[in-house]
């Protein structure tokens, strides 16, 4: 099988560019590498189906000379389905422009939280030290003691 | 009648069932009575696939009429049809749960009438993903699914949920395009997209060719499967969305990223080069995975944590490649379903009950609701792997396997589920010690920092007044359907013969791989 040289930089051009937008945080700069990408894809199928040929249809043109179709029925499908997801993405940004003012994808909130709370040094609220269960790396004797002036 | 004219209801009833709902908006009674009724359909329809797939090997349908490699066929054989009737009986269990809480819990704003189709659609979508005999069909399926799951996991489009769900969203965008471009490229190589011919096809490849194929589609369902280092995504969004999303997400949706790591491991690249790979990927989602579990505070995103870890026991299945292994991972995938469901499920009901799922806010729900604490209880076990329960039996039947391997790395693996399995345990006690036998929390503690607490939402729920939690009574229609899920789990163990027998064969037949492409392509492969 040859394949079409200028078909397959295209798909290598519309992957990086995509994949650049898609490491962005805006939503919307994610969207438009996710459109960029799946056009990618799509003409990667273009490239799967061999050089293009004569309408498919049986009784007009020779078997030989059909293009394949399949990868463009498997193309339309996709075609679809990422316009589907950009009517889904787009309303999500808007919705996360609405409430935040801005459509960067955020933190997570309870990692940010224990971060946090390790670089603060805290135990946790079930940590019971007076058991004396574990030592701390100054030694066990500080531990005691605290235990000792609470009794 | 012929039983392969019931392979597609599966997906056809629910799809129907989708757009009778949404005609029917106006309604929440009829639109109740719609998915229930579908949904009850289809575990029987999934049933007697079950038995007649066992008895008489896959069921085929080859749709419109068209025969295998140029139409697009629905497989159900022992795999799927088995996958495809517990995840039924689990949606059913979730939607009966759902139904009820949404007397409760939706407010006038919330838009009701978007669920049931919703869900609906997202059970046709994973029914096609596991009847999908086309690997192009397995794409469109996993497409409804997401497009689903996005829209239940922003139910609402509260703040929080949109912040989840963006994450949520781009990662299993990132992942449909791996997908979608292994499925250009596996079509440049071989011609074909029909799983029954690319079984044949592919072992004539290049082993360099095959090898990247075989990785991409790895990656690709590696991600919606949660398998480490691709899960990070996966605790971070499930937590927000109301309990019977996360229950319903957690029990089916990385099964079906399980699902199509054993379909194309074992169909389409059976003598894999990357055994090794996947051993160590297994090890280290089961073992960070329990150990993020064991650092959280809060119910729901520990469950999360040992949802990932436990998918690692199912890889470990996977990667063994010998009929034991995978007849254990099968077992697991099926035990992991039912009971993760349930303990989300029941996480729900804490929610409702003790008005939070924090850790440090819950106190004293054993004494306030026994039934309550019954409920938490066995499945936590279950997961944790006490025996006689199921977790135990499949987590047995996977160490079996891999002592039978023999291999370095298979004891390591065997080292390593037995540590996953005592810190589930741990990770299970704590949260038990915390919600259900530690006196009340006095009040809840707003000094502790600035904390962003993950339940702010407008749901009525218990108010701890003074020191005490209110009393905010469990609802049968609620605590039902996870007891039925508590009992379907027990009785995973009580009928454990005869389904170790039924996973066995269907290990023996996917290792073996003619029967399912020859129930698809009868003349052989062209």
């Amino acid at each position: 099988m040859s394949a079409n040289l200028v078909l397959v930089a295209v798909v290598g051009v519309l992957f990086a560019a995509g994949v650049y937008l898609l490491l962005e945080r805006s939503l919307t700069r994610v969207l438009i590498g996710v459109i960029l990408i799946g056009n990618g894809v799509n003409t990667l199928f273009l490239v799967a189906s061999g050089p293009a040929g004569r309408a498919p249809i049986v009784g007009l043109s020779d078997v030989d000379d059909m293009s394949d179709p399949l990868p463009q029925a498997l193309v339309l499908t996709a075609i679809v389905i990422t316009l589907g997801v950009t009517a889904f993405l787009l309303a999500m940004a808007y919705r996360a422009w609405q409430l935040n003012g801005h459509d960067d994808v955020q933190d997570d909130v309870e990692d940010a939280a224990i971060r946090r709370r390790a670089e603060r040094d805290e135990v946790s609220s079930s940590y019971d030290d007076s058991a004396g269960g574990t030592m701390d790396e100054e030694g066990s004797d500080e531990a005691a003691e605290t235990a000792g002036e609470r009794r | 009648m012929n039983a392969s004219a019931l392979v597609p209801l599966p997906v056809v009833l629910p799809l129907f069932g989708a757009g009778l709902a949404l005609a029917l908006g106006r309604s929440a009674r009829a639109q109740r009575v719609v998915s229930v009724v579908v949904l009850a359909l289809v575990v029987v329809v999934a049933a007697v696939l079950l038995a007649r797939a066992d008895e008489h090997g896959p069921q085929v349908m080859h749709v419109g009429g068209w025969p295998a490699p140029i139409g697009i066929s629905l497989v159900a054989d022992r795999l799927s049809a088995l996958m495809l009737l517990v995840s039924v009986v689990v949606a059913l269990c979730v939607l009966v749960y759902s139904l009820s809480q949404g007397l409760v819990e939706y407010g006038p704003d919330t838009p009701l009438s978007i669920y049931h189709p919703t869900f609906l659609i997202l059970v046709a979508g994973v029914a096609n993903a596991f009847l999908s005999g086309d690997l192009f069909n397995l794409y469109v399926g996993f497409e409804i699914l997401l497009a689903a799951s996005y829209v239940l996991l922003t139910l609402g489009g509260t703040a929080d949920r949109i912040r989840a769900g963006s994450t949520y969203v781009v990662v299993s965008l990132a992942s449909s395009i791996v997908f979608l471009t292994a499925l250009a490229l596996v079509y440049a190589a071989t011609g074909t997209v029909s799983l029954a011919q690319l079984a044949g096809r592919l072992d004539e490849l290049p082993s360099g060719v095959s090898l990247m194929l075989q990785l991409m589609l790895l990656t690709a369902f590696a991600i919606k499967a949660a398998v480490f280092p691709l899960s990070a995504w996966l605790p971070d969004s499930y937590p927000t969305a109301p309990a019977p999303v996360t229950a319903v997400f957690a029990g089916l949706l990385t099964k079906v990223g399980v699902y199509a790591i054993i379909r194309t491991q074992t169909l389409l690249f059976p003598d894999s080069p990357l055994s090794d790979l996947l051993l160590w990927a297994a090890l280290l989602t089961m073992v960070i995975g329990i150990l993020g579990a064991v650092a959280q505070d809060d119910l729901k995103r520990m469950l999360s944590f040992t949802l990932v870890s436990h998918i690692g026991y199912m890889v470990f299945g996977v990667a063994l490649a010998s009929d034991d292994g995978l007849s254990g991972a099968i077992y697991y995938v099926v035990h992991h379903i039912v009971i993760q469901t349930n303990l989300f499920l029941v996480a729900g009901l804490i929610e409702r009950r003790g008005g939070s799922t924090s850790l440090e806010r819950l106190g004293g729900l054993a004494r306030l609701s026994p039934a309550l604490a019954l409920l938490f209880f066995v499945p936590a076990m279950n997961l944790a792997g006490i025996p006689p329960f199921s977790g135990f039996l499949g987590k047995l039947g996977l160490m079996q396997a891999g002592v039978d391997d023999g291999g370095w790395l298979a004891y390591v693996l065997v080292a390593g589920s037995v540590v996953t399995s005592l810190l589930t345990l741990y990770a299970m006690a704590k949260a038990w010690n915390r919600a259900f036998w530690q006196p009340p929390a006095p009040a809840p503690d707003d000094a502790a920092g600035p904390r962003t607490d993950l339940h702010r939402k407008p749901v009525r729920t218990a108010t701890p007044v003074n020191g005490r939690v209110a009393t905010v009574a469990l609802r049968a229609g609620m605590a039902g359907p996870a007891a039925v899920l508590l009992l379907v789990g027990v009785a995973m163990t009580v009928f454990a013969g005869p389904l170790f027998g039924l996973t066995d064969r269907a290990a023996a037949d996917l290792r073996e791989r003619t029967p399912y492409v020859e129930a698809v392509l009868p003349g052989g492969a062209p």
